[in-house]
């Protein structure tokens, strides 16, 4: 029987890479998109304005910014576990329709990193989100190029 | 299943569809009352045919597949003769279509190009040009224009753009239209932008693979719908979109000036109604209702059935999907009436079925249906 003696590195080379026509995401770096107001949303929960606060944490989403993304996503998640369940689907219902795919999109982020009982709060604004947005809303989290 | 479909209809009213059954080959239909019988079996292929067009009145058959090659049949007597068209593709073509005078076709591939061919009379022989750029990825649909050189296509890199397909060995200098004045080959007269979002949070909606173009019968408006579940249009420099609650839709058409009908993996058809003036595109129904069949009690057994295999205890028992067609609807083509004035149309789908639509019946049927 022959051996094999000759270099098997070539296999470990990504082609891919040096392909010419290999697909270049546009990088839209100029993005100045900082993130929801902190305090401001701070200040309308401990007012008990809730509502106020969900349009306010949902203004100015921070677009593919990794730290920015973990804060905004932290502050959506206190927002959404201050509401009572009765007042989840009159708070969905007030969003327009750009609002509920956001809504969605800091859904499922907030699904990535569970953390204590966020899992349960999440799932019951998910349910109010798809009758709102139908699976739609979800198909654009997935397709989402510029994710949250 | 199907994998596409070309319906034609000749000058004594028999209607005729050729039809690829996911192999192959292209098989030809004759309607004969109400039965359809096989008549022809074209084969040439050497791969899957992706993409078929039927010239009505020149009568020849267009067909490309992923062996990158694409033919022009033409019925010779009682047989339809292959003519191989040269497309210059390294990657699969992935659909065609005749131009409106039938003197060209346009083949979209996943060699990220256009190949627009046309017929040199001197060398008796099909040739090519390629329109290249920007296109980034697989160009997964095409429409032409009206006036046969714009041509509308939808690619894999989330765009969808309007083409100068103008080739000055077969047709004068186009005149001016909505899309612009200056055509020379290749031009790109438009492209929809990273988010045809109006408004809104400004996320810039990514996009997704753009599946369906439709021109509208006037040529002024452009729709097309993408992976990310939305439809779009175009018209005079403005966009709108609608993000809608369905899965994504893969086929488009216009049925008037107004209305777009589009389905795809939820397996029903959906209206669409356009308002120019507003600027809007809303939900318009769904077409196909399927009748409510009588609730009967539901046993306790099943009852325990349901929940341990779809975690619900609700009685619909839906053993499979209630629409007409039974998997994602992949194309929909205008029978008659064309796309001002559709007065049926049919869609095909990947369960193999091909379902015709009544317009008329349909605004009859279903309430608060009101097609403008």
């Amino acid at each position: 029987m022959s051996k094999n003696n000759d270099s098997n590195q070539f296999r470990k080379v990504d082609v891919d890479e040096y392909d010419e026509n290999k697909f270049v995401d546009d990088e839209d770096n100029g993005e100045s998109q900082v993130g929801p107001d902190e305090a401001e949303v701070d200040s309308l929960i401990r007012q008990g304005n809730l509502m106020e606060a969900l349009q306010a944490v949902l203004k100015n989403p921070p677009i593919n910014t990794k730290n920015q993304n973990d804060r905004a996503e932290a502050l959506m998640l206190k927002v959404l576990s201050a509401f009572k369940s009765s007042d989840i689907e009159k708070a969905v219902q007030s969003l327009d329709k750009n609002g509920v795919d956001l809504l969605m999109k800091y859904i499922y982020k907030g699904f990535e990193k569970p953390s204590e009982n966020s899992s349960a709060t999440l799932l019951q604004w998910h349910e109010k989100a798809l009758s709102a947005g139908g699976v739609g809303s979800i198909v654009r989290v997935l397709t989402a190029r510029k994710t949250v | 299943t199907y994998s596409v479909i070309s319906p034609y209809r000749d000058c004594s009213d028999i209607y005729s569809i050729a039809l690829c059954p996911n192999n192959h080959d292209v098989h030809i239909y004759k309607k004969d009352g109400t039965k359809w019988t096989k008549i022809h079996e074209l084969k040439e292929h050497n791969g899957q045919v992706t993409g078929i067009d039927w010239a009505p009145e020149s009568n020849r058959i267009v067909t490309c597949g992923t062996d990158r090659n694409a033919y022009v049949w033409s019925l010779k007597g009682e047989v339809w003769k292959p003519t191989l068209v040269i497309l210059r593709i390294n990657r699969a073509a992935r659909c065609v279509s005749w131009s409106p005078k039938e003197n060209k076709f346009a083949v979209g591939s996943g060699s990220r190009l256009i190949s627009i061919c046309y017929f040199e009379q001197e060398n008796d022989w099909w040739v090519c040009k390629h329109i290249k750029k920007p296109i980034r990825s697989t160009v997964l649909s095409l429409d032409w224009h009206p006036n046969n050189v714009l041509l509308a296509a939808g690619s894999c890199d989330f765009k969808c753009r309007v083409f100068s397909a103008y080739i000055k060995e077969v047709e004068e200098k186009p005149g001016p239209t909505v899309w612009g004045s200056k055509m020379p080959f290749g031009e790109v007269l438009f492209e929809s932008g990273p988010s045809g979002v109006s408004g809104g949070a400004g996320e810039g909606a990514g996009g997704g693979w753009v599946h369906g173009v439709c021109f509208s019968h006037s040529g002024n408006r452009l729709a097309w719908t993408s992976h990310d579940s939305t439809v779009a249009i175009a018209e005079g420099g403005k966009t709108s979109t609608l993000s809608s609650e369905t899965l994504p839709l893969l086929c488009v058409s216009f049925i008037t000036e107004n209305s777009l009908v589009a389905a795809g993996h939820d397996c029903y058809p959906v209206l669409f109604v356009y308002d120019g003036t507003k600027g809007s595109v809303t939900f318009g129904g769904k077409l196909d209702v399927p009748k409510q069949t009588s609730q009967r009690g539901i046993s306790a057994r099943e009852r325990f059935q349901n929940l341990d295999r779809r975690a619900t205890s609700s009685e619909t028992t839906e053993q499979g999907l209630e629409s007409l067609h039974k998997n994602s609807i992949s194309q929909i083509s205008v029978l008659e009436g064309g796309k001002s004035k559709c007065s049926t149309f049919c869609t095909t789908g990947m369960d193999g079925g091909m379902v015709t639509w009544d317009v008329k019946s349909l605004e009859s049927a279903l309430k608060g249906l009101k097609i403008v």
